[in-house]
C-alpha cells in the first residue's frame, strides 16, 4: 500500500509539525505520534513483515531513513526551543550590582602600629642573630637600679621618676622597671656569653604630657662577647636605621653622654631627612659599653668579657616612621586611631618582601 | 647650667665662634640645650638722644619728638605716648622693621593721629629687660656720647647665653671653670691660669666657734667646715657685671654678699654661705639634727628636720640644713656689718636623701648631690673673702678650719691598649696622655702599665673603662669606624621562642577575624580591678598619677571594656577589639601572665556589623566569640574539640550564656561568653558584649612534629550521610548528643553536625527539645551495605539514648 510519495508526504507533515512546535510540551506531543510506540513512523516498520521478501530490504532502509531524518529535526528543534526558553529566563533575571557589599573581615581588622613595628625590629635584629629576651613589669629595686649600677641615692633614680608599690614588713618595695635593662641583667644572669638579645617591652614612668605617656615601650639590645666594642655598636645602630628607616644612607651623630649602666655612654641623633624632614637632629636612643660593675654584678669577669647596649623608645620609633604626632593616642583605644594608623594583618614585615609594604 | 660667652672667656683663651662652641660642647657630652643670642633678638635697639619734644597736634597724650640717632644724622620725627619723653632724655629707639618682643609686634610705617612716626621710643618692657612699662627707658645722661650704638653693647648684655644640660656624673661642670677644662682638652682654645688673688691680711682671729658634731659613724655627714668673719663690710648691690651674668643664669641678684657666693657656686661649682655674723648666737654646730627642730629658711617656708639631716646651728638650735639651704634668722642683709662666710663639704648621699625629703631644689643641693671638689673648700673661702672685700670692704680674720678635707687619692692602673679594645678606634699613646693630662690627671709610667691619678674634682672616674670614655669622648666618637659585627655563620636563623611565635600568630588571627587591637593601661581603677578579680593591695600603686591608673590589671577585659565606652561616647558603637598584652594576679613575677582578649560590641560580628540591605547584623553573641575563641586556638595548634567545655566562667560573665574551655580540671585555656549585664552598667557599658580570654601562657605546648605531613587519608568511596532528629530534654547539651554520636564508629563516622535544634511547639511544654544531626560515614576499604548503614545507624541510636535520655523523633 504504502509508496515513496506516501513516504513523502508523511515525512513532509511530520517535520512541519516538528518545527510548528511551539514549546517543549508540543514538541513532545510531536515525538510520541511519530516515533512513539504507536507512532507513525512505529507503524511503518510494523507493517515490514507484510511485505513481500524482495521489498522488505528498501523500504526498512527507506523508513529508517525517516525516522533518522525526524529524529534529528525533533533534537534540533527541542535545542533552539531550550535556547528560547533559557533567553527569555535570563531576560527576567536582572541584579542591581551597584548595590554595596561586605567586605568581610581581613579589610576591617588592624594590628597596632607599636606590634607592627616591634616585628620589624625583631625581623631586622633576628637577621644579625639576636634572640628576643623577655622580663617582667613588676621589679625589685636591685633589678631596676642595684644591679644596674644606680645606688639608692644616685641623681639618676630621681630621673625616672618611679612608681612603686606599697613597702613590705622588711621596708623593701617592688616597683613597675622604668626601663628594660632589667632584662639585660636576667639575661647574664641566666646564660654565659656570647650574647645576642634585643628585649622589649612596656616600662613605666611617672610623666604625663604631649609627650610623655606614664606607661610606654623600649627596646633593650644587648650584646655580650670578648670582643666586641663601640665600633660594631656603631655599625650595629647604623645597619639597623638604614634597615627600619628603609632608606640607603642615614646621617647619625654619636655624643658622648652618661648612663650609669654603660661606660662609655653615647646618645645617638639621626638625620631627620630619614623621614624626610631635611635639616634637622632627631635624639633617638641611649647606649653604650655595659659597666664593668653591671657585668661583676651578673657574675661575668668585666677583664675577659665586655659588650654594649643600647635602649630605644619603640613608641618614639613608630611616630618617626609613620608621621604619628601624638603619643597619648597610642592608649586611647581610640578606633578611628587605630583604623587610621594600624596596619593590615596581612602586611607581614619581612626583610626579603620589604618591613613596609 | 646657664652662663655666658664672656663668662667662659674668663677661663678660656678662645677664638671660636658660639656656635664652634657649642657643637663640641654637645659632642663632648655636655649636651647644650639652648644658646641664647641677644644680637639676634635685640640688636635692632639703638641708644638716641630726644632733641626736641612738643605736644601732638590732635592728642592730648602724646607727643612728637625729635631724636637724634646717630652722631651727625638728620633728626627722627617719632610720636610718643611715654610720660616721660623729653628733651635731653637718653633712650633706646627702635627703628621702622624692629620686632618688639615685649609686645610682639613688628613696626610699620603708619600715621598716629595724621602724624607719621618714623620709629618707636621703648620701655624696658618692651625690651623684655623688666616688667616697667611706665615710660621710656630713662638712660644716665652720660651715656649721650654713645648715641647710635646698640642699646646691648652700651649696656653689656651683648653676651650669648649657652644653657647646658649637665648629665649628673659631672659636678665638675657645675662650675664654668669645669667646662672651660672640658673645651680647652677638646681643642678649643687654652684653659688660662687661676686668677691671682690680692694678698691677704688676716686681720683678726675668727671669734665664732665652728664645731663638728659627729659620731664616728656619721662625721662623714660633713667632715670638713671652714669660715671665716670680715668685719666692718658696707653690703649693697653688686656690681653690674656681676649682676648681669648672675641674671643670665637664671638667678636674681640679692645683695653683694649673696650674690658673691651664688656667682662661686657658678663660676666654680662651690657653694658657700654667707652669715650675718651678728646674728649668730653662741658657735656654729655642724651636727645631724634632732627629730622635731624647725627652722624658718630662706625661702620663707619653716622645715622640721629629722635625725638624717645635716644642720648648721648655733646655740639656740638649727640655722639652716647642710648642703642645701641656709636660714633667714641668720641672713645677710643690706643693714649686715659683719659676715661670716662658710665653705664646707657635705655627704652626697645625705644630701640627696635630705633634699628629696623636704622637697628642696636649690643650687647648692644640686651640686653636692653630685660631689663638690672636696679640694675647694679653702680656695672658694678665699676666693668670696677677695671679692667680697672688693665690693663691701671690710676686714678679713683668719679663717678657722674644722676638720679635714675628704680627698682619697684614687690612682688608677691603665693599659692603653685598653682604649682600641673597648671603643674600637687607634689612638697613639701621645694623644692619649695628651687628653688625660688637659683634663687633669696625672700620668705616671708606661702605656702599658700607666698609673693615671684622678683629678680631686672627678668623683665619677673609678676604673679603666672611664678613663676610655674621657679620652674617646674627648677625642671625638665620629673618629670611632663603625666594625661589622660578626655574622653567625649562614643564613639568618629563626630566633622566636614557641610562645613568641604563638603571640604574633594569635595577633594576625585576631586582626583577621575583623578584631581592631588596641593598646590599653596596665594599671587602672582599682574598683574596675576588685571587679575583675583583682585589687589586692599588693598590686597597688603607692604612687599612682591617678586613681585612674591605681592598680596593675587583673585581666585586660576592663581595659577594652573601658574602650568601648569611650568609642561609644564618640558614636561608635559596633566595635570589635583586642589586645594581646600581660596581665597581673600577684605581685612574683611567675604571677605575671600573657592574655589575648577580645570584645565585640553591638552588632559587630565577623560577618559585618549594622543594617545592610542583604540582611541587618545581629547583635553579638556568646557564639560569634565562641567562634574567635575556637578559631585562635586552632590556628595555635591546639584542638579545641580535645578541651572540656563547662559553664562556670566567672562573673563578669553572662552566668548562662557563658564557658570556660578547659583541658583538665585546673587547666583553663579560655573563657567566652556575652559580659554580664550588672558588670556592662558598672562600666558604663550601653550596647550587648560578648568577650573572650584566652591564656597563651596555659595552652599546652605544640608536639614538635616532623615538617613531613603525614600521607593524606583520602578514600575514593563516596561518603554516605544520615540525618537523625531526637527530641532529648530540654537541659540535655547538644555537644553531648555530637559526642555520642561521634564515639559510637570512630573509624567509619567522619562527621557530626547539628544542623537544627527545635525547642518550640507542644516540646517546650514536655521540657525537650528536637537536635538533628546529620552524620556522614566515610566508607575505608570498601563501599556498605544498606545493612551495614542501618547498623552504624542503629548503633547511634542506641548510644544518643543511652548518653542523653534521648530518642529519635518520629
Amino acid at each position: 500500500m504504502s509508496t515513496s510519495s506516501d513516504l513523502s508526504t508523511l515525512e513532509r507533515e511530520l517535520l512541519a509539525e516538528i518545527s510548528g512546535a511551539g514549546d517543549l510540551a508540543a514538541l513532545d506531543a510531536v515525538r510520541v505520534s511519530s516515533l512513539g510506540k504507536k507512532g507513525r513512523v512505529s507503524e511503518l516498520m510494523s507493517k515490514l513483515g507484510s511485505l513481500p521478501p524482495e521489498e522488505r530490504k528498501s523500504f526498512g532502509q527507506t523508513v529508517n531513513a525517516l525516522k533518522t531524518k525526524v529524529a534529528e529535526a525533533l533534537d534540533t528543534r527541542k535545542a533552539d526551543l531550550e535556547t528560547a526558553a533559557l533567553d527569555e529566563r535570563l531576560k527576567t533575571e536582572r541584579a542591581d550590582v551597584t548595590l554595596p557589599v561586605r567586605f568581610g573581615p581581613v579589610a576591617q581588622g588592624r594590628i597596632h602600629p607599636v606590634s607592627q613595628v616591634l616585628d620589624e625590629v625583631v625581623e631586622i635584629f633576628a637577621d644579625m642573630g639576636f634572640s628576643v629576651a623577655e622580663g617582667p613589669d613588676i621589679e625589685t629595686d636591685e633589678m631596676n637600679f642595684d644591679k644596674l649600677n644606680i645606688p639608692a641615692e644616685h641623681p639618676a633614680r630621681q630621673d625616672h621618676d618611679t612608681f612603686y608599690f606599697s613597702p613590705k614588713a622588711d621596708g623593701s618595695r617592688l616597683l613597675l622597671r622604668t626601663h628594660t635593662s632589667p632584662v639585660q641583667i636576667r639575661t647574664m644572669v641566666a646564660q654565659k656569653p656570647p650574647i645576642r638579645i634585643i628585649a622589649p617591652g612596656r616600662v613605666y614612668r611617672m610623666d604625663s604630657d604631649q609627650t610623655h605617656t606614664p606607661m610606654f615601650h623600649q627596646v633593650e639590645g644587648l650584646v655580650i662577647d670578648e670582643t666586641t666594642h663601640m665600633g660594631h655598636l656603631k655599625w650595629v645602630l647604623q645597619e639597623f636605621c638604614k634597615a627600619f628607616f628603609e632608606v640607603d644612607e642615614v646621617k647619625m651623630r654619636f655624643r658622648a653622654s652618661h648612663f650609669p649602666f654603660t661606660e662609655p655612654s653615647m646618645e645617638v641623633d639621626i638625620g631627620a631627612e630619614a623621614i624626610g624632614k631635611p635639616g634637622q637632629w632627631l635624639e633617638i636612643l641611649g647606649c653604650g659599653m655595659v659597666h664593668p660593675n653591671v657585668l661583676r654584678n651578673c657574675g661575668l669577669d668585666p677583664e675577659k668579657y665586655q659588650g654594649f647596649a643600647f635602649g630605644v623608645g619603640l613608641d618614639r620609633l613608630t611616630m618617626l616612621k609613620y608621621g604619628i604626632p601624638d603619643l597619648r593616642s597610642f592608649f586611647s583605644g581610640d578606633l578611628k586611631w587605630l583604623s587610621h594608623y594600624g596596619f593590615s594583618m596581612l602586611d607581614v614585615p619581612t626583610l626579603g618582601g620589604g618591613l613596609s609594604s | 647650667m646657664k652662663f655666658t660667652l664672656s663668662w667662659l672667656k674668663d677661663h678660656l683663651e678662645t677664638d671660636k665662634s658660639v656656635d664652634e662652641l657649642a657643637t663640641v660642647l654637645s659632642a663632648i657630652g655636655l649636651e647644650v640645650e639652648s644658646v641664647e643670642d641677644p644680637a639676634k633678638r635685640l640688636g635692632a635697639f639703638k641708644i638716641a638722644r630726644i632733641v626736641e619734644a612738643k605736644k601732638h597736634p590732635n592728642a592730648d597724650k602724646l607727643q612728637v619728638v625729635q631724636v637724634e640717632i646717630a652722631k651727625g644724622q638728620p633728626l627722627m620725627e617719632v610720636v610718643c605716648g611715654a610720660p616721660n619723653a623729653r628733651a635731653g632724655l637718653v633712650s633706646v629707639f627702635a627703628p621702622l622693621g624692629t620686632y618688639i618682643p615685649g609686645s610682639k609686634i613688628t613696626l610699620e610705617k603708619k600715621p598716629v593721629r595724621g602724624v607719621v612716626s618714623n620709629g618707636m621710643m621703648c620701655s624696658a618692657a618692651e625690651l623684655e629687660l623688666s616688667e616697667d612699662s611706665d615710660g621710656i627707658l630713662d638712660l644716665p645722661a652720660e651715656w649721650a656720647d654713645k648715641v647710635g650704638q646698640a642699646y646691648i653693647d652700651a649696656a653689656g648684655l651683648n653676651d650669648p647665653i649657652i644653657e647646658v644640660k649637665l648629665t649628673p656624673n659631672r659636678p665638675d661642670c657645675t662650675g664654668v671653670r669645669g667646662i672651660a677644662r672640658d673645651l680647652a682638652a677638646a681643642g678649643m682654645g687654652t684653659l688660662k691660669p687661676e686668677p691671682k688673688l690680692a694678698p691677704l691680711n688676716e686681720a683678726f682671729d675668727c671669734k665664732i666657734p665652728v664645731k663638728l658634731e659627729f659620731t664616728p659613724e656619721t662625721t662623714d655627714a660633713c667632715p670638713v667646715f671652714a669660715a671665716r668673719t670680715i668685719r666692718n663690710v658696707t653690703n649693697g648691690p653688686s656690681p653690674d657685671w656681676m649682676q648681669n651674668r648672675l641674671k643670665a643664669a637664671g638667678l636674681r641678684p640679692i645683695n653683694a654678699l649673696v650674690d658673691v657666693t651664688n656667682y662661686i657656686s657658678l663660676d666654680r661649682g662651690r657653694p658657700l654661705h654667707v652669715y650675718d655674723a651678728q646674728k649668730i648666737k653662741g658657735a656654729l654646730h655642724a651636727r645631724l639634727g634632732k627629730n622635731g627642730e624647725k627652722f624658718l629658711a630662706l625661702d620663707g617656708k619653716e622645715y622640721t628636720v629629722d635625725d638624717t639631716m645635716c644642720v648648721i646651728a648655733d646655740d639656740t638650735g638649727p640655722l639652716g640644713l647642710g648642703g642645701v639651704m641656709g636660714g633667714e634668722s641668720t641672713g645677710s642683709t643690706l643693714e649686715t656689718k659683719a659676715v661670716l662666710i662658710e665653705s664646707a663639704y657635705f655627704d652626697p648621699v645625705r644630701t640627696a636623701a635630705t633634699g628629696r625629703k623636704t622637697g628642696l631644689v636649690t643650687d647648692a643641693r644640686y651640686r653636692f648631690e653630685r660631689g663638690v671638689d672636696p679640694a675647694s673648700e679653702r680656695p672658694g673661702l678665699d676666693l668670696a673673702t677677695d671679692m667680697i672685700m672688693k665690693f663691701c670692704g671690710g676686714e678679713a680674720s683668719k679663717a678657722k678650719v674644722a676638720g679635714k678635707e675628704p680627698i682619697e687619692e684614687r690612682v688608677i692602673s691603665f693599659d692603653y691598649a685598653r682604649v682600641e679594645k673597648l671603643s674600637g678606634v687607634k689612638l697613639s699613646d701621645a694623644e692619649i696622655t695628651k687628653i688625660l693630662k688637659a683634663l687633669g690627671f696625672k700620668v705616671d709610667g708606661k702605656p702599658n702599665a700607666a698609673k693615671v691619678t684622678v683629678p680631686t674634682w672627678r668623683p665619677d672616674v673609678h676604673g679603666p673603662a672611664d678613663l676610655v670614655e674621657e679620652v674617646v669622648r674627648i677625642a671625638g666618637l665620629d673618629r670611632i669606624p663603625a666594625t661589622p659585627l660578626p655574622r653567625t655563620d649562614g643564613i639568618a636563623r629563626a630566633v622566636l621562642t614557641d610562645k613568641q611565635k604563638r603571640a604574633r600568630r594569635a595577633r594576625r588571627l585576631l586582626a583577621a577575624r575583623g578584631f581592631v587591637e588596641a593598646v590599653t593601661w596596665s594599671f587602672i581603677p582599682k574598683g574596675e580591678a576588685t571587679h575583675f578579680g583583682g585589687g589586692s593591695a599588693e598590686l597597688d600603686l603607692a604612687n599612682p598619677i591617678s586613681v585612674e591608673m591605681s592598680s596593675m590589671r587583673p585581666g585586660l577585659l576592663p581595659g577594652l571594656l573601658t574602650t568601648v565606652t569611650r568609642n561609644r561616647n564618640r558614636g561608635l558603637t559596633d566595635v570589635a577589639l583586642f589586645e594581646l598584652g600581660q596581665a597581673y594576679r600577684g605581685e612574683k613575677p611567675e604571677y605575671q601572665y600573657l592574655s589575648a582578649a577580645g570584645v565585640r560590641a553591638g552588632t559587630a560580628r565577623l560577618t559585618g556589623s549594622g543594617r545592610h540591605w542583604d540582611g541587618n547584623a545581629a547583635p553579638v553573641g556568646v557564639f560569634d566569640v565562641k567562634a574567635d575563641v575556637f578559631a585562635a586556638l586552632t590556628a595555635l595548634g591546639v584542638d579545641p574539640a580535645k578541651g572540656q567545655i563547662t559553664s562556670d566562667a566567672p562573673h563578669w560573665y553572662h552566668p548562662g550564656r557563658s564557658a570556660a574551655l578547659k583541658l583538665g580540671p585546673k587547666t583553663v585555656l579560655a573563657y567566652f561568653g556575652e559580659i554580664h549585664p550588672a558588670t556592662l552598667k558598672t562600666l558604663d557599658v550601653e550596647s550587648p558584649v560578648s568577650a573572650f580570654e584566652i591564656f597563651l601562657d596555659a595552652l599546652p605546648p605544640e608536639k614538635k612534629k616532623s615538617r613531613a605531613k603525614p600521607p593524606l587519608a583520602a578514600s575514593d568511596l563516596l561518603p554516605v550521610t544520615r540525618d537523625l532528629a531526637f527530641i532529648v530534654p530540654k537541659d540535655v547539651a547538644a555537644g553531648d548528643v555530637v559526642k555520642a554520636a561521634v564515639n559510637s564508629d570512630k573509624s567509619l563516622i567522619k562527621t557530626v553536625n547539628v544542623f537544627d535544634v527545635f525547642e518550640g511547639g507542644s516540646l517546650a511544654a514536655e521540657g525537650k527539645k528536637s537536635v538533628a544531626i546529620e552524620v556522614t560515614i566515610q566508607p575505608a576499604t570498601e563501599t556498605l551495605t544498606d545493612q551495614a548503614i542501618e547498623t552504624i545507624t542503629q548503633k547511634i541510636i542506641t548510644d544518643v539514648r543511652k548518653a542523653t535520655g534521648g530518642d529519635l523523633r518520629s
